[in-house]
């Protein structure tokens, strides 16, 4: 029998189970879109069918890191920009788990974007949801890699000279197999991605506007939105690189000039997942590495069968 | 300095096949029975550049790399003779010859290329073989090897010279070559071998008195290197985890790692920096895997902040330090026991971790074997310490230090019915429980889960948390999970002084003066222990490997044993003194310290002087690259 009885648990599964026995207060302010993708997210579980105890939520630091706080499952808050690669490890050493790594745009497109660029690379099988604020919120309101051009704030009180980050076009060209964007603001639509985003077998990204009303004060920044499926006006193949790359480039542009476009930008669902690919060439073992350390008829190999070439 | 021993140094361009040679002469002369310790010594450059390799042999055991050495083969450098070659790399000339002739000693045995190496146009070489009563042999080996294969094999050539000199039969080296090549290459290298040999034999007078040793071993011997030592205690407890990122000397554990992962069900990670591969061996181990990193210095730089998250977070990791000389990129290529304070200081916080710092490739195995356990069971992380002179180094090691059962147990990790029982009492499993107020009982450990586990769900977090997980600022709940985990490194050395002993002492009981080290400079030490004790005085040493919980008492024992004692290390500010005396708050008076760190591993030699210098009489220091220094305070 499997060490981890929690997985692949076949039963209902509630979404108020997501929800800690005793939660902890909240940190989060009031008005913060960090609570619509809790929300999004105890609501996109139970569609998944994933148990809490078969997922691993891994965060990294910042108002968004706090999610593994206020969502009951196993957590782990890491440190600032190392949710990828804490996750993406957990991931190789039990591919059962469900592994969602999490947290901000400065988190996630700043400190830890060699992490991002290389994760999605290799097609992690996993859910990446980055919490885009387009400001540092935890350390109260500097600019981030997704603040506007000329954005100004206490580091840069001349306005910002840098031009944003692009998210979905980096994670597109990086490699991620699954990149969409959704906001806190349209609530269907996200959990609808992030269960997708879930399912999805290889590095799914998912660009999350969040309104952060503290420092960025409008708190209806991303109102009112498009859902680019919905919409007639946007008509695009999203498993075609060059159309969904085009489509991307539309969206990052209109952010910043008022339109909010969301939706599912890319999917490649034929790419092998990192996992399928270092199986295929030998290079990871078929059960879960896990597991093995609780089979008790396992034989382990010793080095002194290695000591031939030695002698 | 008497020579029933050999030491061969091989002289080259670095890129020639210096290494691979090398390493089967050591095999042979290891299988005709005999003790052997190599030391390589090479620029930190691809191809070009002066380099060597020293092989020591002798049928008492070898420690280290001798005082001087007796038998040169200069096989001359083909790098850079190609006019395209020249204009990209440059056109410095290696001198194989020239530059190895300092360390030759009295007597010695000189083989050269004379298809590529000319001793006219070394001024005064003649003069200085003849004061030295050198025996010099020029042979053709290029022509040799051009004649019978290709212009590479002259390193053949020159095994077949070399053993034709020493009076060695060629069984053994033959061997080793039918194990390593096969078809037309096997057989032009016998050939070259046997010619070289052949006409050592019959076309040159012999007139040294050099021969290669004979000895017999009592049991099975395997050459191996510290970074050997190392890969193998990690893959016998039962880590199947590696991530890293390419750096000198640490690349040789990943490379040998990686070698064998896979076939044995294992994952090797080669990833984008070293905070990723640190982390990544966090996130393996709290999946339930046993994983390990590693780096050198400025990698290892890179690791501080997760290393803390592993602390705080109680994840067992294991850590590899390959030093080089520092401080920044240093040089990549030579030894220094210069990251000391890096490795006890590195991280915010009152951060514990545990450290080992093996002295050769018997104990790497077993102390990175403990280190894991030591990780495992007390969910903290621990980190292997060695430098480059033990990652690359080569020694005979008896094949039964390996022959142990493994040991794959996750150490302090819940049951399942352990999860049922908690959940049953307390509504919750409590990862980060806590006995009392003082938070030290059980040894400060609290048991994990792991995810997938039914029931123990719970938050792993790099800030302060309460028992369940939870991020908490509350000042009980923070002194009681600060005592709590700083408790275990007392727990800790309970253990390693009921179940290990770290700290090898060495030469008469009842001894004079000490000698105090640690890490890699155990066996040069025990050599000039031997000579200073052969030489009327009286001394002993002991090695110290449990850096981090310091091994108090066992130390404090021995210094208070000694009138002086001299600590040696290859540092500029004597990291490890400090650390001793910081440690036991005293001793300041007795103790010396006896420094090197132009890139170069001690010689016994210096170390006897050095002692001489301080403590004995009087020696002459000028000719080394050494300091001595007195301890300040008390
Ligand atoms: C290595 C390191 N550098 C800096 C910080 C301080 N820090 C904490 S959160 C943060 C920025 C958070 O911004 P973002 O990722 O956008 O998340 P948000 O708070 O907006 O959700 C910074 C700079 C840190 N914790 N660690
Ligand atoms: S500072 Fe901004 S991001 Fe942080 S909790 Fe408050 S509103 Fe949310």
């Amino acid at each position: 029998m499997s060490a981890f009885n929690a997985i692949g648990e076949e039963r209902e599964i509630d979404r108020d189970e997501f929800t800690p026995e005793i939660e902890p207060q909240a940190t989060w302010c009031p008005g913060c879109g960090d609570f619509g993708v809790l929300k999004a997210l105890k609501q996109a579980m139970p569609e998944v069918g994933r148990t809490p105890e078969e997922t691993l939520l891994v965060t990294g630091i910042g108002c968004s890191g706090k999610l593994s706080s206020y969502f009951r499952s196993y957590g782990f808050h890491s440190i600032h920009g190392r949710s990828l690669p804490v996750a993406r490890a957990a991931k190789l050493a039990n591919p059962d788990l469900e592994v969602i790594a999490a947290g901000g745009d400065g988190d996630g497109y700043g400190i830890g974007g060699n992490h991002f660029m290389h994760t999605a690379r290799e097609n992690h099988d996993m859910t990446y949801i980055v919490f885009d604020n387009e400001i540092f919120g935890l350390t109260k309101g500097q600019t981030s890699p997704t603040s506007p051009k000329g954005h100004k704030s206490k580091t840069q009180p001349h306005g910002s000279a840098k031009q944003p980050i692009r998210p979905l076009s980096l994670a597109l060209t990086s490699g991620a197999s699954y990149v969409a964007r959704t906001a806190a603001v349209n609530p269907n639509q996200a959990k609808e991605i992030l269960a997708e985003a879930m399912e999805h077998d290889g590095f799914a990204h998912v660009d999350f506007l969040t309104q952060c009303p503290t420092w960025n004060k409008d708190a209806k920044q991303y109102v009112p939105y498009i859902d680019v499926q919905d919409s007639d006006d946007y008509d695009f193949d999203i498993t075609d690189r060059g159309e969904a790359s085009e489509m991307m480039q539309e969206a990052e542009d209109a952010l910043y000039e008022g339109t909010v476009l969301t939706g599912r930008f890319y999917r490649d669902a034929d790419r092998p997942s990192y996992q399928e690919e270092k199986q295929a060439t030998g290079d990871m073992p078929e059960e879960p590495l896990a597991e093995r350390y609780f089979d008790e008829d396992y034989e382990w190999e010793r080095s002194y069968d290695l000591l031939e070439r030695h002698k | 300095m008497t020579d029933d021993e050999l030491i061969w140094r091989i002289a080259g361009g670095s890129g020639d096949g210096i290494d691979s040679t090398s390493q089967n002469f050591a095999k042979a002369l290891m299988r005709s029975g005999l003790n052997v310790f190599t030391h390589r010594h090479y620029p930190s450059r691809i191809r070009g550049g002066h380099t060597y390799v020293e092989i020591r042999a002798k049928d008492e055991p070898v420690k280290s790399r001798g005082d001087n050495y007796n038998f040169l083969l200069a096989l001359g450098d083909s790098f850079a003779r190609n006019p395209q070659e020249e204009a990209y790399y440059g056109n410095e000339e290696i001198k194989p010859l020239s530059e190895n002739l300092d360390e030759l000693r009295e007597g010695g045995v000189i083989v050269y290329d004379a298809g590529l190496l000319d001793t006219d146009e070394i001024e005064d070489f003649d003069q200085r073989a003849e004061e030295n009563d050198w025996h010099v042999y020029d042979l053709d080996l290029r022509g040799l090897a051009k004649e019978h294969g290709r212009e590479v094999m002259r390193n053949t050539a020159g095994v077949g010279a070399t053993a034709a000199l020493l009076d060695m039969d060629l069984e053994h080296i033959e061997g080793l070559m039918e194990d390593a090549m096969s078809g037309d290459v096997l057989e032009a290298n016998l050939q070259i071998l046997e010619e070289a040999y052949e006409s050592v034999k019959d076309d040159y007078e012999h007139t040294h008195d050099l021969r290669a040793p004979t000895g017999s071993h009592d049991e099975e011997q395997v050459l191996v290197s510290g970074s050997h030592g190392i890969s193998y205690g990690a893959l016998d407890e039962g880590c199947r985890f590696i991530s890293g990122y390419p750096m000198t000397p640490w690349t040789d554990v990943f490379t040998i790692m990686t070698q064998h992962l896979p076939e044995m069900g294992g994952i090797s990670e080669q990833v984008e920096d070293e905070i990723a591969a640190a982390s990544l061996a966090i996130g393996a181990s709290h999946a339930g895997a046993k994983a390990m990193s590693g780096s050198s210095g400025g990698g290892f730089a890179l690791m501080s902040e997760p290393l803390g998250l592993a602390e705080i977070t109680e994840t067992p990791i294991v850590l590899v330090e390959a030093m080089r000389a520092g401080p920044s990129t240093g040089m990549p290529t030579k030894p220094e026991q210069g990251d000391l304070e890096h490795v006890l200081y590195t991280s915010q916080g009152d951060s514990n971790r545990v450290v080992f710092a093996p002295g050769d490739p018997a104990e790497c195995y077993e102390q990175t074997r403990k280190a894991f356990e030591i990780a495992y069971n007390y969910q903290i992380p621990a980190i292997v310490l060695y430098d480059q002179k033990l990652s690359g180094g080569h020694q005979t090691v008896p094949e039964g230090v390996f022959d142990e059962e493994p040991n794959p147990d996750l150490g302090s990790v819940v049951t399942e019915q352990d999860l049922e029982d908690a959940v049953q009492e307390a509504g919750r499993f409590k990862r980060y429980m806590y006995d009392d107020e003082e938070g030290s009982g059980f040894g400060g450990v609290s048991r994990r889960s792991l995810p997938g586990q039914k029931g123990g769900n719970f938050l792993a977090s790099g800030n302060e948390h309460n028992e369940v997980g939870h991020i908490s600022e509350d000042p009980d709940n923070r002194t009681i999970q600060m005592n709590r985990r700083m408790a275990k490194l007392d727990a800790i050395r309970e253990d390693l002084d009921e179940n290990s002993d770290h700290q090898p002492v060495y030469g008469p009981e009842d001894a004079e003066y000490g000698i105090l080290s640690f890490g890699s400079t155990k066996g040069v030490i025990e050599e000039a222990v031997d000579q200073i004790n052969e030489s009327g005085h009286s001394v002993k040493s002991m090695n110290v490997s449990d850096i981090m919980p310091f091994p108090k008492d066992e130390v404090t024992a021995f210094l208070e044993d000694v009138d002086e004692a001299l600590v040696v290390e290859m540092n500029a500010s004597a990291q490890f003194r400090r650390h001793v005396q910081g440690q036991l708050g005293r001793f300041g008076e007795k103790l010396y310290s006896l420094l090197k760190y132009d890139g170069n591993p001690f010689e016994p030699e210096e170390v006897v002087s050095g002692f001489e210098s301080r403590l004995g009489g009087e020696a002459d220091l000028s000719e080394y690259n050494v300091r001595i220094e007195s301890a300040t305070g008390d």
